[in-house]
C-alpha cells in the first residue's frame, strides 16, 4: 500500500503565540479508515485546516496524493483539495435554502474532476446524487425537500452524500456523529465505511469519542502524534 | 452562471429584507426618473409656451413679469398700454401684425383675454403651430366666448351654452357681470399651453362688461346699462394690457425693440420672448436642479441601505461562506457570490423602479394634462435615462466589492469549519 497522505516534520504556529502542532510522522494509507482522537483544544481544527490546504504548514511537509500541498499556490490548494478531498463537519453542514440533491452536488459545481468521475461512474451528477442518496439509505421523495426540513441525522447523510460524490481519494470526517445518538452513530459510520468503501476513498475520521475506535481500521490519537501538546496535559 | 444561481437562492432565503432592499431602491429609481422627465418635459413645455411673435409690449415693468402676465396669465399688470400705442406700433412700417392683449377679469378661476380676430390667425405656439379650433368657430359677435381646451373640459362647458363672467381675478368672485352673458361659440384644441386655460372674448366685448362701471365700481339703478343698450355705445376700448408684435424681418427685431422702450407716448416695455423665457427659466432652473440632487441622494440613500443590509448579514452568513469554501468554492468565488448579490438587488430596483414610473405615468397623465398641462410620454427609456440606470447599477456593482472584500478575507481566515 502506498500513503495516500503523510505528513513530515510539520509545525504550525498562529502568529504571535506558542507551536500548537509539532507531529514528526503521520501517514494514511489509500483505502485505510482511521480514527483519530483529538480532544477540543488539541490542534485538530487546526490540522484539519492544514489538510484541507486553507492553512499553509509553517515547517515540514504535507503529502497528498504524492503533491506537496506547500508548493501549491492558494488557488491551486483549493483546486486541489475540492478535486481530492470530501468534507464532513459535526452538524449544520449543508446549505439550508438548497434543496438536498443541490446540496450533495455542490462539489461538482467547483470540481471538474468531481463532475466527471460522478458523470463517468453513474451517468449524469444528478444519477450519481440520487444513488448515493439511495445508498445511504434517504427516500428518493427527500430528493427535492429543501435541506433544513431534514432531521440531524438526515442531514448528516446528506453530507456524506455531498463529501462522496465524485469519488475523492480522501474524506474527513470532523465529529460527524457528535449530534447523533448512540445507535445511529453507529449505524451512519458502518454506511460510510461501506459507501467509502465503493468509492474507493480513505476516510480520516476525527472525534473525541473513543467508543467509535474499534469500528476502524487504525486508532490514533493526535495528543500522542502531536509534540507540541504533549507538555500541556502531562 | 451557478454562482449567479446559488446568489438567487441565497437572497430568496433571505426574501423579506431583500424585498424590501429592492423595494427601497425600486422607489428611489422611480423618483429619480419621474423627476428627470418632469424636468425634461416641463421645460419643452415651457420653452413652448409661445413662438412665432417676435416681440411682447407692455406697460414699463420687469420683463419677468411681463412675459408672466402676458402669456402665462400669472399676476397681474402694473399698469395698462394706452389704445393709440397699440395702433401706432400697430401701424408702424416693419410690423406685419399686431396682437392686443386685454386682462384683468375671470370665471371660475381662469383668465377672461379680450382681443382680436389677429389672436386665432397670428398666435403661435410650439414650433410655430397655429391655434386650432376643435369645435365651433372663433367670436364674432360681442357676447360671445371661444374657450381654451382645459376651460371646456374641467368646466363641461359645450358649443352654444351661456356663461358669465366675474370680475377680477380671485377663484371667489364678488362681482359677477352677470348682466351681461356670453355665449360659448367656440372651443380651441389642446395646446398644452397656458391658452387652455383662458376663455377669448374680443376687445369690444371686454369694454362692452365695463362700460357702465364708475371709479371701479358697477353702476347701479338707472346708470346700469342692459346688454342691448351696450351694443349701442362706442365700444372702441381705451387701453388693452399688452400687445404681441409680429414683424416683416427678425432682423429689425433689436431696432424696434428700441423704439419701443425710448418710446415718448408712455412708458413701454417690449422684450424678447425666447430670452425672457431663458430668464425665468434660469430662476426656475435653480429648484429644478436641487430637485434632481436631492433624487440623486435619495438613489443613494437606497443604495446604502442595500449595503447595510448585505453587511448586516455577512456575519450569520459566515456558516453558509465556510461550506461553500468545504465544497471547493474559492475565495474569489465568495467575493463574487457577494457582488453578484448587491447586483441582482439593484437591477430589481431598477426594474422594478422602470414598472413603478410606468404604471405612475400611465395613471396620472390625464390629472397631470389637465391640471398642470404636462403631457409625459409613455415612452421607452431614452439615451440619458439608460445612462442613469446604468451608473446605478454601475454604483451597486462598486457598493458590492466593500462587503465582498470583507467576506474574502473572512473566508480566508474562518477557513473551512466555523464553530459557532
Amino acid at each position: 500500500m502506498t500513503a495516500l497522505l503523510e505528513l513530515h516534520d510539520l509545525g504550525f504556529a498562529w502568529p504571535g503565540q506558542a507551536e500548537l502542532l509539532d507531529i514528526p510522522h503521520f501517514a494514511l494509507q489509500s483505502g485505510e479508515s482511521l480514527f483519530l482522537k483529538g480532544p477540543s483544544g488539541s490542534g485538530k481544527t487546526t490540522l484539519l485546516g492544514l489538510l484541507g490546504g486553507v492553512q499553509k504548514a509553517g515547517r515540514g511537509s504535507i503529502r497528498l496524493l504524492g503533491t506537496e500541498l506547500g508548493s501549491l499556490g492558494a488557488g491551486a490548494r483549493d483546486r486541489f483539495r475540492v478535486d481530492h478531498t470530501g468534507y464532513i463537519f459535526q452538524q449544520f453542514n449543508l446549505l439550508p435554502f438548497l434543496s438536498v440533491r443541490e446540496n450533495v452536488e455542490l462539489p461538482c459545481h467547483f470540481s471538474k474532476a468531481r463532475a466527471t468521475r460522478a458523470r463517468h461512474r453513474h451517468g449524469s451528477i444528478d444519477l450519481a446524487a440520487a444513488t448515493l442518496l439511495e445508498h445511504l439509505g434517504l427516500k428518493p421523495e427527500l430528493l427535492e425537500r429543501r435541506a433544513d426540513a431534514l432531521s440531524i441525522g438526515q442531514q448528516q447523510r446528506v453530507a456524506a452524500a455531498r463529501a462522496l460524490i465524485g469519488q475523492p481519494e480522501l474524506v474527513i470526517a470532523d465529529e460527524p456523529t457528535s449530534a447523533l445518538d448512540a445507535d445511529s452513530r453507529e449505524a451512519f459510520i458502518r454506511l460510510l465505511f461501506a459507501e467509502c468503501r465503493e468509492a474507493g476513498s480513505s476516510l480520516l475520521f476525527v472525534s473525541h469519542d473513543q467508543s467509535l475506535a474499534p469500528l476502524f481500521d487504525r486508532s490514533l490519537s493526535l495528543a500522542e502524534l502531536n509534540r507540541a501538546a504533549q507538555p500541556q496535559e502531562a | 452562471m451557478y454562482l449567479l444561481r446559488l446568489a438567487l437562492t441565497s437572497l430568496n432565503n433571505r426574501r423579506f429584507t431583500a424585498l424590501l432592499t429592492v423595494f427601497a431602491i425600486a422607489l428611489s429609481v422611480c423618483l429619480l426618473l419621474a423627476v428627470e422627465r418632469i424636468r425634461t418635459e416641463t421645460r419643452a413645455s415651457f420653452a413652448s409656451t409661445i413662438s412665432g411673435s417676435d416681440l411682447i409690449v407692455g406697460a414699463r415693468s420687469g420683463s419677468v413679469n411681463l412675459l408672466l402676465y402676458s402669456v402665462f396669465r400669472i399676476g397681474n399688470a402694473t399698469n395698462n398700454i394706452r389704445w393709440d400705442s397699440f395702433e401706432h406700433f400697430a401701424a408702424h412700417p416693419r410690423v406685419k401684425w399686431a396682437i392686443p392683449l386685454s386682462l384683468g377679469d375671470s370665471h371660475r378661476g381662469y383668465r377672461v383675454l379680450g382681443t382680436s380676430a389677429a389672436y386665432f390667425e397670428r398666435y403661435q405656439y410650439g414650433r410655430n403651430q397655429a391655434l386650432q379650433l376643435a369645435q365651433g368657430k372663433p367670436f364674432n359677435d360681442l357676447f360671445e366666448v371661444v374657450l381654451g381646451a382645459e376651460v371646456a373640459d374641467a368646466l363641461h362647458y359645450k358649443v352654444g351654452q351661456q356663461i358669465v363672467l366675474a370680475h377680477g381675478v380671485s377663484t371667489v368672485s364678488l362681482v359677477k357681470h352677470d348682466d351681461k352673458p356670453f355665449t360659448v361659440v367656440g372651443i380651441l384644441a389642446r395646446t398644452g399651453t397656458p391658452v387652455d386655460r383662458t376663455l377669448h372674448i374680443s376687445l369690444a366685448g371686454m369694454e362692452a362688461l365695463h362700460v357702465d362701471w364708475q371709479n371701479g365700481m358697477p353702476a347701479r339703478g338707472a346708470a346700469k346699462l342692459s346688454a342691448e343698450q351696450a351694443r349701442a355705445l362706442d365700444l372702441q376700448p381705451r387701453a388693452i394690457t399688452a400687445m404681441l408684435l409680429g414683424l416683416n424681418s427678425k432682423i429689425a427685431t433689436f431696432s424696434l425693440q428700441r423704439e419701443i422702450n425710448e418710446f415718448r407716448g408712455e412708458p413701454l416695455l417690449a422684450i424678447l420672448p425666447g430670452v425672457a423665457l431663458q430668464e425665468l427659466w434660469s430662476l426656475m432652473g435653480t429648484a429644478e436642479k436641487a430637485l434632481f440632487v436631492v433624487s440623486l441622494f435619495v438613489v443613494l440613500t437606497g443604495l446604502i441601505g442595500m449595503l447595510t443590509a448585505i453587511l448586516t448579514s455577512l456575519n450569520e452568513r459566515r456558516r453558509e461562506m465556510a461550506i461553500l469554501r468545504s465544497v471547493g468554492a474559492r475565495p474569489w468565488h465568495i467575493g463574487s457570490l457577494l457582488v453578484l448579490e448587491a447586483f441582482s438587488l439593484a437591477a430589481a430596483g431598477v426594474g422594478l423602479g422602470l414598472a413603478l414610473l410606468y404604471i405612475g405615468i400611465a395613471a396620472s397623465r390625464g390629472w397631470l394634462r389637465t391640471q398642470y398641462g404636462l403631457d409625459l410620454p409613455l415612452a421607452a427609456p431614452n439615451l440619458y435615462e439608460w445612462q442613469l440606470l446604468g451608473a446605478i447599477l454601475a454604483a451597486a456593482l462598486l457598493m458590492g466589492v466593500i462587503p465582498a472584500l470583507r467576506a474574502y478575507r473572512q473566508s480566508l481566515s474562518d477557513g473551512l469549519s466555523i464553530r459557532l
